[in-house]
């Protein structure tokens, strides 16, 4: 069987690219081991014993960041939205309420208005208004598309502008943790690529979660006749004098001109025994705890989305010394995003950093013991955000690296992947590229405008060439 | 011959829907009058090539600035592709 082009793996960038390229009749093939698309976005379900049905769980999707209006241009969602030629209006887009920051004795509250955050620092950091200012002027100036840039320390760039070290805490954590492969510190051109995505641009969720983008993505990709494969593993990727010219998929050989892979820049290096390079495996990894009570949580003792919380001034995001570290987490209010409908179920998530080496060498009834220790935890945590809440949760779910490892293949269930980003895309193996987190876009909005990016690059613009 | 001006229109108008294009001045840039970034220009130069089989290779891709300019670079492709 021959393709112009193949995927492998239906997360968000693959799927973007496999439109792309089927959108100007390429016969596409996207490979997908799963049974369902997604990768690390995706989504499960578990019976509800108490009351019958089933409760639908997206799997990592807090937020949607690089949120617009209606209308608004020139932007990153704006970009997709034309590349992919799908509607605003069809990702049913419900808006976060805020989200806030928080330290011990500070909080940092941001919304979609960067506004709130910008009077926020006037207030509580005034010694550093002109420095944040600065700092605003160099992100928008920042050209973090430019892919040929090297690492430049995000943190030594603050400590250049800003007095106050608690800010700087403040302001990278967020960052930190909705994307950094880097421990404690991130490149800066991520830095301002997060930086526009979460404080310029803010949070929002579509209503029926990640679903209801991947519904859109999967409906379109069926208009333009690409072909998805589920169930399939490619075992290995076919290089021929130094040129990738297919895949062993399923047992099957499969040719095409060009692959994109977006399982992960080390997890391609594995498939294709040639390719001259070994990209380090990040370390950073999380746990994630699911709850979901009786009732709309939030009410009026806690409004805010999103709470960033950090039991310390300093902010140490790398693997966690002792299973998972208790000391920060997110914690994400999903049914705080607009409109606040208030009846129905509530849903809590909570976000802990977790080290792999630890839970991968857990037995069993270990494992699960730990996994509930971090329940527990979490959800003391959640009832310290929300005073008056008493009652138990009606479901409980933890999942760990080792679900992450499972379900996405990333190794070490690393989830913002490789400290080697290839930024174009680019392998040792010719017209083999990577798409998604290891080519350096982060967040679902980032991971489908990397796939298109690529798709265009390597895909498109290279056979436009060609054609001449 | 083919009304060039009128196939860049509507390519434009597929591949940004939001944009007015109705008050578009010929001898201006797209650009300078429309949200379009390179990205966009792909996708006019994918479109040509899809509907029109007409190629545009990406050192001509500054041609299609403007449409005046389109129309220009475009006129004597379209009078020569098959149709």
């Amino acid at each position: 069987m021959t393709y112009d082009a193949i995927v492998i793996g239906a997360g968000m960038s693959g799927l973007a690219a496999g439109i792309r390229l089927a959108m100007f009749d390429k016969r596409v093939l996207i490979i997908e081991k799963h049974s369902i698309p997604g990768g690390l976005n995706s989504y499960y379900q578990r019976r509800n014993f108490d009351r019958g049905g089933i409760r639908q769980f997206d799997v990592g999707l807090h937020a949607l960041t690089n949120f617009i209006k209606k209308g608004e241009k020139g932007k990153p969602f704006s970009k997709l939205l034309k590349q992919l030629r799908l509607s605003y209006d069809d990702f049913k887009l419900c808006p976060q309420s805020y989200s806030a920051i928080r330290f011990p004795g500070t909080e940092l509250r941001f919304s979609n208005d960067f506004e709130l955050l910008r009077s926020e620092i006037s207030a509580k950091f005034p010694q550093d208004i002109d420095g944040f200012n600065l700092l605003v002027e160099k992100v928008r100036a920042f050209n973090e598309l430019d892919l040929s840039l090297g690492y430049t320390s995000s943190r030594e760039v603050l400590r250049g502008i800003l007095k106050d070290e608690l800010l700087a805490e403040m302001l990278l954590c967020p960052l930190l943790i909705y994307g950094s492969a880097w421990e404690d510190d991130m490149d800066f051109a991520q830095f301002v690529i997060m930086f526009k995505s979460l404080y310029f641009e803010g949070f929002s969720r579509p209503e029926g979660g990640v679903r209801t983008i991947l519904g859109l993505l999967m409906t379109k990709l069926q208009e333009l006749g690409a072909e998805v494969r589920f169930k399939t593993t490619v075992s290995e990727i076919l290089v021929k004098n130094g040129e990738a010219v297919g895949v062993v998929a399923g047992g099957e050989e499969i040719r095409a001109p060009v692959v994109f892979s977006s399982i992960g820049f080390p997890e391609t290096a594995v498939l294709a025994p040639s390719l001259d390079a070994r990209p380090r495996v990040g370390a950073m990894t999380f746990l994630e705890s699911i709850f979901v009570f009786d009732r709309k949580i939030p009410l009026s003792s806690n409004e805010a989305t999103i709470v960033f919380s950090n039991n310390s001034q300093t902010y140490a995001y790398r693997p966690a010394q002792n299973y998972f570290d208790a000391v920060s987490a997110v914690v994400c209010f999903p049914d705080n995003y607009e409109p606040h409908v208030r009846d129905g179920e509530g849903t809590v998530r909570v976000t802990y950093m977790a080290n792999y080496q630890q839970w991968k060498e857990l037995e069993r009834s270990r494992y699960l013991e730990m996994k509930e220790k971090v329940g527990e935890s979490a959800l003391a945590l959640v009832k310290s955000l929300v005073p008056g809440l008493a009652e138990k949760p009606l479901f409980t779910d933890v999942f760990s690296p080792l679900t992450i490892e499972r379900y996405t293949g990333h190794f070490n269930g690393t989830v913002y992947g490789s400290t080697d980003k290839t930024r174009d895309g680019r392998t040792p193996v010719k017209n083999l590229f990577v798409i998604g987190t290891d080519q350096g876009f982060l967040g679902i909005v980032g991971a489908m405008l990397s796939g298109i990016s690529m798709a265009n690059l390597h895909g498109l613009m290279g056979e436009a060439k060609q054609g001449q | 011959m083919a009304d060039v001006r009128q196939i860049v229109i509507d390519i434009i108008s597929d591949i940004a829907p939001d944009e007015d294009v109705s008050s578009i001045d010929d001898a201006k840039s797209l650009r300078e009058q429309l949200d379009l970034d390179s990205m966009d220009f792909l996708d006019i130069v994918m479109e040509l090539r899809k509907r029109h089989k007409v190629e545009v290779p990406q050192e001509d891709y500054p041609k299609l600035a403007s449409l005046q300019s389109c129309v220009a670079y475009l006129g004597p492709k379209f009078a020569a592709a098959p149709v």
